[in-house]
């Protein structure tokens, strides 16, 4: 192979085949790409899933448009049209839960965000282990064929909740559901590979592959936390990989680890499930913060508030997101003791969380705010995660959480910490990358348009919510109106649902947007919003190898309206004193450089 | 649509649970509804005073120890204090069942509630117990207390208007709690999903003078089918 002889790591050079370069890519941002767009589909379908939901609480048992296209399996055909069965609204609420949650934001965060910028933000050409990365993503792609092909399977798709609850979980003699569910386990236990695969890969690159002069702390707090994030993934996912395994064996070969009747305990699932599933909600909420870091400093054109203690914040959450499982526990029968624990140690980690917002807050203040898109996701990010964020001390108080746990009252919750949380995070991402993916920008009206309609609906949809769960509907119930004390909040839901319809269709306009700008959007520079982090000094799309030469790191990445130089930015790889003829840098030599 | 719905009062409420829960509840949605307005209305103060125009350069700072301190102490202290202020409610309801309660068992299974009451003999686990189903039918003033079991999945027992909710766990009998305040006629509901017809699986309780109860109990003892000779 003649390329040896190619100094600095100039791959580009020579052709790579296409299926190497589109399919069985090893490319971190061809990676990236691609659990972008299977994320995205992903996305869509578990949109699709919370529609027909919506549609039979907002309209119970009435027949749904379109129905009848759906097998007898899911809808009861009358002459009118087809009604769904409750069946079926229970693998919707399994389906929508654990497609959003395991197919689609996770996978947009870690698989497109983690692959597409640590490299490219930590200055290595690509992961430490680019074929390992390979395997992550074709781990990921039959993982999820499993799961959509369950709902073709005799007794459906799985409908035990996405938490999938022994011993409703472990036989189909308690939900008709038999192959579905033993599905869902092996769809889950495949992507559970696919991302302890991911996150060895990010860890190793991160530790060993850093930049001259990229110390721990000149790191984006984006890498930071999806370095974190992939320390959790690799902890995490082993326990769940374990339990979805013992509860396949209950399910398939008669074993009785949590099945009651041969001496197994239902709590222990839970116990697994939680212990591996708090953490999982802070994998699914850290890269959104890192991210609405970048967009908020370099939008604010300001030096990120409290950087240092911003990484402490992410760290702390890192540890302290293993003791408060229990907090999802209080009801479940758990030694009533260990509820106190589990509130005190619940309410502390609310504290790096109210630190994050105090420091993204003065982050703003005497700031000089551009309004863009980007930022448009960012702010609203801030916004929505503040309500998420003290929406959530109702639940970890024990005596408010008997009342309110299992109702409306944590949907609304979850979904302001994942909808207004996460996604609102990942379209900030997507806006704000996109010239760096395809070289091209974004239609900017048609971007704001989508923001603001999303806002309003997205807020008209989750809000009241909070206030069903006062009332004391509860969640994933078929048909609410059987409850006397339910029924007047009909019109109230059909309210949500009106506006859930008018959410789903305003997404519309970003697939609109974001395939039209792939092609036709204006040509994006290097570095269209200014900014200092390495990503932004190659150009956009970043070649094979991502960089020509190895780029040596002076400063800490928001060095934004530095008056050591002329203009509102200052790169990190500019050399000291290289911003303007004007003031000199106390240290000349950047700190961790090797010779 | 009923304006109320959008209400963030909590519902009103008929046993002695009612008061702490439903203070623990407004104190959180005072501190809460506080910092929602601050936060809020700061981040919208600064994304209008500070949006950009020609000519405005940001400050360059990178923070301030001081108000890390301050940020992180306020909040900690306020969380810990709830989670203390919260110790001895939480304990009153789910552990330190009072004296002198009358005991019942309930029994979850797919799809219904099924209550045993002791019978003439006033002990649980005897021949002359006897069943009602999706009713749970208890005294007013005088603490009930309900040994709940399941016997296939778990499903979780909600009474909204007693503030109780406790999930039902095979092979376990847990003990729940409460002492209604008033008679009359409340929901019984199923907050765990536990199957195809989970959304059915809801009952009535009703709350009796403690004459009334004394009547009703003696009458269903009596309709309770013989044992054949």
């Amino acid at each position: 192979m003649g390329k040896a002889l190619d100094a600095g790591g100039h791959h580009d050079h020579h052709e790579i085949p296409w299926i190497r370069q589109y399919i069985f890519a090893t490319d971190h941002k061809m990676i990236a790409k691609q659990f972008m767009f299977v994320s995205l589909f992903f996305l869509v379908v578990g949109g699709a899933l919370a529609g027909m939901m919506r549609w039979q609480l907002g309209f119970p048992s009435q027949p749904m448009p379109g129905g009848m296209i759906l097998p007898d399996a899911m809808m009861a055909p009358t002459p009118n049209g087809a009604i769904m069965l409750p069946e079926f609204y229970n693998s919707l609420v399994t389906m929508h839960g654990t497609i959003m949650i395991f197919f689609a934001i996770m996978p947009l965060l870690v698989g497109l965000f983690g692959n597409l910028l640590i490299p490219l933000q930590i200055g290595a050409e690509d992961m430490a282990f680019p074929r390992l990365n390979m395997v992550s993503f074709w781990l990921a792609v039959p993982a999820g064929i499993l799961m959509l092909a369950s709902f073709g399977v005799e007794g459906g798709a799985a409908g035990a909740g996405w938490t999938s609850y022994a011993p409703l979980s472990t036989s189909g003699e308690w939900t008709g559901v038999y192959l579905g569910q033993q599905l869902w386990l092996a769809s889950l236990t495949i992507l559970g590979f696919s991302s302890l695969v991911g996150s060895v890969n990010y860890i190793s690159t991160v530790i060993n592959m850093r930049a001259p002069g990229m110390t721990w702390f000149r790191m984006p707090l984006a890498t930071w936390s999806l370095f974190v994030t992939a320390v959790l993934i690799l902890l995490a996912i082993p326990i769940l990989a374990g339990a979805l395994i013992m509860l396949l064996f209950d399910q398939t070969i008669g074993t009785g680890f949590f099945r009651p009747e041969v001496g197994g305990e239902p709590l222990l699932w839970q116990h697994l499930f939680w212990f591996f599933g708090h953490p999982e909600v802070y994998i699914l909420i850290l890269p959104a913060m890192g991210i609405t870091s970048e967009v908020l400093a370099n939008r604010a054109r300001k030096p990120i508030f409290g950087y240092h203690s911003m990484v402490l914040a992410i760290v702390g959450i890192g540890f302290l997101g293993w003791i408060v499982w229990g907090h999802h526990m209080f009801q479940s029968g758990m030694n009533p003791l260990l509820g106190t624990s589990f509130m005190i140690s619940t309410m502390a980690i609310a504290v790096p969380s109210a630190i994050k917002v105090f420091n993204w807050l003065a982050t703003l203040w005497k700031a000089d705010i551009h309004l863009d898109v980007p930022m448009l996701h960012a702010l609203a990010f801030v916004s929505m995660f503040i309500i998420g964020g003290l929406s959530g001390i109702f639940m970890a108080n024990t005596p408010v959480d008997i009342y309110i746990h299992d109702t409306y009252f944590i949907v609304a919750h979850i979904h302001y910490v994942l909808f207004g949380g996460s996604l609102f995070a990942i379209f900030a991402g997507i806006t704000f990358w996109f010239p760096k993916m395809f070289g091209r920008m974004m239609n900017e009206p048609l971007g704001k348009v989508h923001f603001v309609l999303t806002l309003i609906f997205y807020n008209l949809v989750f809000f009241p919510m909070h206030n069903l769960g006062l009332r004391g509907m509860m969640r994933r119930i078929y048909d609410f109106t059987q409850y006397e004390f339910l029924a007047p909040l009909q019109p109230m839901n059909q309210f949500i649902t009106v506006f859930a319809f008018l959410l789903i269709a305003t997404q519309v306009l970003f697939v609109i947007n974001f395939f039209w700008s792939i092609f036709k959007g204006e040509k994006a520079s290097e570095n269209p919003w200014d900014s200092n982090t390495l990503e932004w000094t190659v150009p956009s799309p970043p070649p094979h190898g991502n960089f020509a030469e190895m780029p040596m790191v002076y400063r800490g990445p928001y060095e934004y309206s530095s008056p050591e130089s002329d203009t509102d930015f200052l790169p990190q790889t500019t050399p000291p004193g290289g911003g303007s003829s004007g003031v000199p840098e106390p240290t000349p030599t950047p700190e961790g450089v090797e010779a | 649509m009923n304006w109320g719905d959008w209400s963030w009062m909590m519902p009103e409420g008929f046993s002695t649970f009612t008061a702490e829960v439903d203070s623990l509840y407004y104190l959180i949605l005072w501190i809460t509804g506080v910092t929602f307005f601050a936060t809020e209305a700061l981040l919208i103060y600064f994304i209008v005073r500070y949006r950009h125009k020609e000519g405005r350069k940001a400050t360059y700072d990178h923070g301030s120890t001081k108000m890390e301190v301050v940020w992180t102490a306020i909040p900690l202290l306020i969380l810990i204090g709830l989670g203390a202020l919260s110790k001895g409610a939480w304990d009153r309801m789910k552990i330190d069942v009072p004296a002198g309660a009358m005991e019942i068992i309930v029994t979850a299974k797919q799809f219904e509630w099924n209550a045993t009451y002791p019978g003439p003999d006033g002990a649980l686990g005897t021949a002359d117990d006897f069943d009602v189903l999706n009713q749970i039918h208890a005294p007013v003033d005088q603490p009930v207390w309900i040994h709940l079991r399941a016997e296939d999945v778990l499903h979780s027992l909600f009474l909204p208007e007693m503030r109780v909710k406790q999930d039902a766990v095979p092979g376990r009998d847990i003990p729940v709690w409460f002492e209604a305040m008033a008679t009359g006629d409340y929901t019984i509901g199923c907050a765990e999903l536990c199957g195809i017809g989970h959304t059915t699986m809801n009952g009535t309780l009703t709350i009796h003078s403690a004459a009334d109860f004394q009547a009703w109990a003696s009458a269903r003892a009596e309709q309770r089918p013989q044992p054949q000779p």
